[in-house]
């Protein structure tokens, strides 16, 4: 591996400048003539507006400029959209409400955006805020998915019946019906997943810059994907066609998910900068972010689970109700659906599962991906539902599960998934060993001895990462292909630039991608420069989520960097007048293996450049661009295991210990993946 | 409007602001020192933490005009000449920081620990002198471990001095 490829623990190349300072977020952008925006949000959960009278607001200090919903539609600015169909299970297509960026009859949650101010100053655009006075005409509001379902709920979207969004379903309904007759055992619960609110540490901002002269707009944004955000900004949303529009991500506080989306803000700051003819930068404040940003979760589920007379698992059914919030974000729909309900096998082999789905509106805020989004969900409902079945059958916990751990591969779900390999039972007992599994009891009876209770309980997971193969999300209903790009830039002196698609907001992009560049070539990462986070400089990207950077963007680079190596071994061959198949890399030198004859890589890509003596018909430069897209998921899988302590007295609790046994396969930077699970756990 | 006049990583600076700029926004804006972070409204997340006449405190919660006159230290005054902190390279070397949006306010704040209470720290001590410091992604436990390499480093580089 070296002692900076692949497997190194080598320290990050980013580091320096977060710790001095030096970090570039889109917040600490700053252009000439450049204007501060705030946004008139709706303080109610569901209202009608009845008029929005911006006269006071339009003469107050600093103020240039108030815009609203109906002036933004007059533009031709469009709605946003979710970007995955799901069909229901009567084939009726997902019943989706208009979402303006500026709302302009009603408004549907608290945070709906109904205008912005831009002004001199943040401040001043905040006082100017406050004075821009809109009628309301408060309507009932529900907040709860089960109660909006019910006969007389409020209605949210005129397009969407009973605010039911789709009712959709995967498995087989009958054999899972006949298993749960026929079975020994049925474990039925019921639970809640609840809602949360992602809060990375670096609030969401914008900064929106038209340029008359050239007709054109730059959008620096704190987004996971800005490849994403382009395209969905000129293909859905009319901002501007894509050669018009540059997005850019520079350095971004963390993501967990809400970084994914296009938000109204960043269409709302393009389109103001154009009405305006100023830059407009927009801050999220915290109190936004926890308003405004997609949350997470928020499902209930009623779960029956079948098992013959030896315990194994014959059958799953699982019924949920998903709160999507107000308007469906951009990846909404198959979070629930698509991301969740196969992975309902988790661990185990199980050979009927049905699950049924339900999307519903309420007047809460949009709810989208939030780490491992879907999958998350999934292995909570099965591990509660494993973890009761085996109080009921009277089993140890790790006893159920090795019963049903799937134990050949590849293994077919009956959920679409196929999991191409795993060996669940060797984390399994390493977690146990590590956690001292079989001791448990006596430090149980010592807890009560002090008057604590103690327990202890586990869970086995499963997540389908490197998101994903295109044609297989295609056939699912997304509006998207899931491939990554990649493009090895070898400078002269054979320094070496590597542009990815994929983006990094913590993840050491900087360090894990140049290692792989280093572990192939020989080359120091010194001397490996990543660029991302620009439509400007990297051609088309899908972004970062759903583990896939490693998966799907690093495989891209080492498809690019198989193209330059065979262009290097034909130029190195030319050059010792050897056979390009006896060419070998090793340690920045390129050899004719079995002799001692080497040329050091700079040469080879000097002579790629200087082109006095390439093979006849080749064309000069040493650069190569790939595109890979995943035949499969990869299919990572753990178990952790927690022991808590309650004081019975008070209520209080305390994790006393906890255990995480991860099987990742092969690691790029051990110290990273560590850090990443700390911060998971 | 006031003017403020103080002392910013050593050399003198003296501007005009509004009466109401809290001091985090008078050194990002007005500075163009965007090292220093704001990642909540209510004083809670400490991104903003700056040292003040050598005290850490969380520059969302001082005006501009309260700083007149004193000398405060960002996290770009902290490495001399190129050279990182021991506590910037202990973050480094132990993997301390990930998206890197807290890591300002979590090294001026642990620096501050440190020369309060040098030589004194154990891991319960660094997690409660933390609690006015969020981080999102590291889950705070190689940032602990971070704080205490740089203790035992600065420790050990007094006493070889003494």
């Amino acid at each position: 591996m070296g002692v900076e490829g692949i497997g190194a623990r080598v320290s990050r190349k980013e580091d320096k400048r977060f710790l001095s300072g030096k970090g570039r977020y889109t917040d600490d952008m700053s252009v000439p003539g450049m204007k501060y925006a705030f946004f008139v949000r709706s303080p109610y959960a569901h209202a009608k507006i009845r008029g929005i009278d911006k006269t006071a607001a339009l003469e107050m200090s600093g103020v240039i400029d108030v815009l609203d919903g109906r002036q933004l539609q007059a533009d031709g600015i469009g709605n946003l959209i979710c970007g995955w169909m799901i069909h229901s299970k009567d084939g009726s297509p997902m019943k989706m409400g208009a979402w303006r960026p500026l709302a302009v009859d009603t408004v549907r949650y608290v945070g709906d955006a109904v205008a912005i101010v831009v002004a001199d100053s943040s401040a001043e655009a905040r006082d100017a805020a406050e004075a821009v006075v809109v009628d309301y005409e408060e309507l009932p509001a529900v907040t709860e998915a089960v109660a909006a379902l019910a006969a007389g709920a409020p209605q949210i979207h005129p397009e969407a019946q009973g605010n039911l969004i789709f009712d959709w379903q995967l498995g087989d309904p009958d054999a899972t019906d006949e298993a749960i007759a026929s079975a020994a055992h049925v474990t039925e619960i019921e639970i809640h997943n609840n809602r949360l609110s992602p809060n990375p540490m670096e609030p969401r901002a914008t900064l929106g810059i038209y340029d008359a002269a050239e007709d054109h707009y730059t959008c620096y944004t704190t987004s996971q994907n800005p490849h994403v955000a382009r395209l969905v900004m000129s293909a859905f949303y009319n901002v501007a066609p894509e050669n018009k529009l540059r997005v850019i991500a520079p350095d971004v506080g963390g993501g967990f998910g809400s970084k994914i989306y296009i938000y109204p803000e960043e269409i709302v700051c393009l389109w103001a900068s154009k009405k305006t003819e100023v830059p407009v930068k927009w801050t999220s404040d915290r109190t936004e972010a926890f308003l405004t940003d997609a949350h997470g979760r928020d499902h209930v589920s009623t779960v029956k689970m079948a098992f013959d007379a030896d315990h194994r698992i014959i059958g799953l059914k699982v019924d949920t109700i998903a709160n999507l919030g107000a308007y469906m974000s951009l990846f909404s729909s198959c979070v629930p659906t698509y991301l969740y309900a196969t992975l309902l096998s988790g661990q185990y082999a199980i050979p009927a599962i049905h699950a049924n789905v339900r999307t519903v509106y309420t007047n809460t805020a949009p709810v989208d991906a939030y780490r491992g989004a879907g999958r998350p969900e999934a292995t909570y409902l099965l591990e509660r539902t494993m973890e009761t079945a085996a109080r009921e059958l009277g089993l140890s916990p790790a006893e159920l599960r090795r019963k049903n751990f799937i134990r050949t591969f590849p293994h077919q779900t009956p959920v679409i998934m196929n999991y191409d390999a795993g060996d669940y039972e060797a984390s399994l007992n390493a977690a146990m060993e590590a956690a001292d599994w079989n001791g448990f009891a006596g430090r149980r009876t010592e807890a009560k001895a002090r008057g604590k209770r103690r327990g202890i309980g586990m869970s086995c997971y499963i997540e389908a990462c490197g998101l994903a193969p295109s044609a297989a999300v295609g056939s699912l209903g997304a509006g998207v292909g899931l491939w990554e790009s990649a493009e090895v830039r070898v400078n002269a002196v054979g320094t070496i630039e590597v542009l990815t698609g994929s983006h990094s907001h913590g993840q050491g992009h900087e360090t894990t991608f140049a290692q792989v560049v280093a572990d192939r070539l020989g080359v120091p990462i010194d001397s490996v420069n990543i660029v991302h986070g620009d439509t400007d400089k990297v051609q088309m990207g899908m972004g970062t989520y759903g583990s896939r950077s490693g998966a799907v963007g690093m495989s891209a680079v080492v498809k690019a960097l198989d193209k330059v190596e065979a262009k290097a071994k034909k130029i190195a061959a030319h050059m010792m007048e050897a056979d390009e198949s006896d060419i070998v890399i090793e340690n920045g030198e390129l050899k004719v293996a079995g002799t001692d004859k080497t040329v050091p890589w700079f040469q080879v890509a000097l002579a790629a450049y200087t082109a006095h003596n390439l093979p006849s018909g080749m064309e000069p430069g040493l650069k190569e661009t790939a595109f890979y897209d995943p035949a499969n998921f990869t299919f990572p899988a753990g178990c952790y295991i927690a022991e808590v302590e309650i004081d019975p007295e008070t209520g209080k609790t305390e994790i006393v210990q906890f255990v995480a046994a991860d099987d990742f396969g092969n690691i790029i930077n051990p110290m990273i993946v560590e850090g990443q699970v700390h911060g998971g756990i | 409007m006031a003017k403020v006049t103080l002392t910013v990583n050593g050399r003198p600076v003296s501007r005009e602001c509004d009466d109401r700029t809290l001091l985090v926004h008078f050194i990002r804006d007005q500075l163009g020192l965007t090292g220093t972070h704001v990642g909540c409204d209510t004083t809670q997340c400490g991104a903003c933490v700056i040292h003040m006449d050598g005290r850490s405190v969380k520059s969302c919660s001082v005006l501009a005009v309260q700083a007149s006159g004193s000398a405060i230290t960002t996290i770009e005054g902290l490495a001399s000449q190129g050279e990182l902190h021991p506590v910037q390279a202990a973050f480094k070397e132990h993997h301390g920081l990930q998206c890197g949006f807290c890591t300002p306010g979590m090294v001026m704040a642990a620096v501050d620990m440190i020369s309060r209470r040098g030589g004194r720290l154990d891991e319960a001590t660094v997690r409660h002198e933390l609690e006015g410091n969020i981080c999102r992604c590291t889950g705070y436990h190689n940032i602990v471990k971070a704080v205490l390499a740089a203790d035992e480093a600065m420790s050990a580089a007094r006493q070889a001095a003494e």
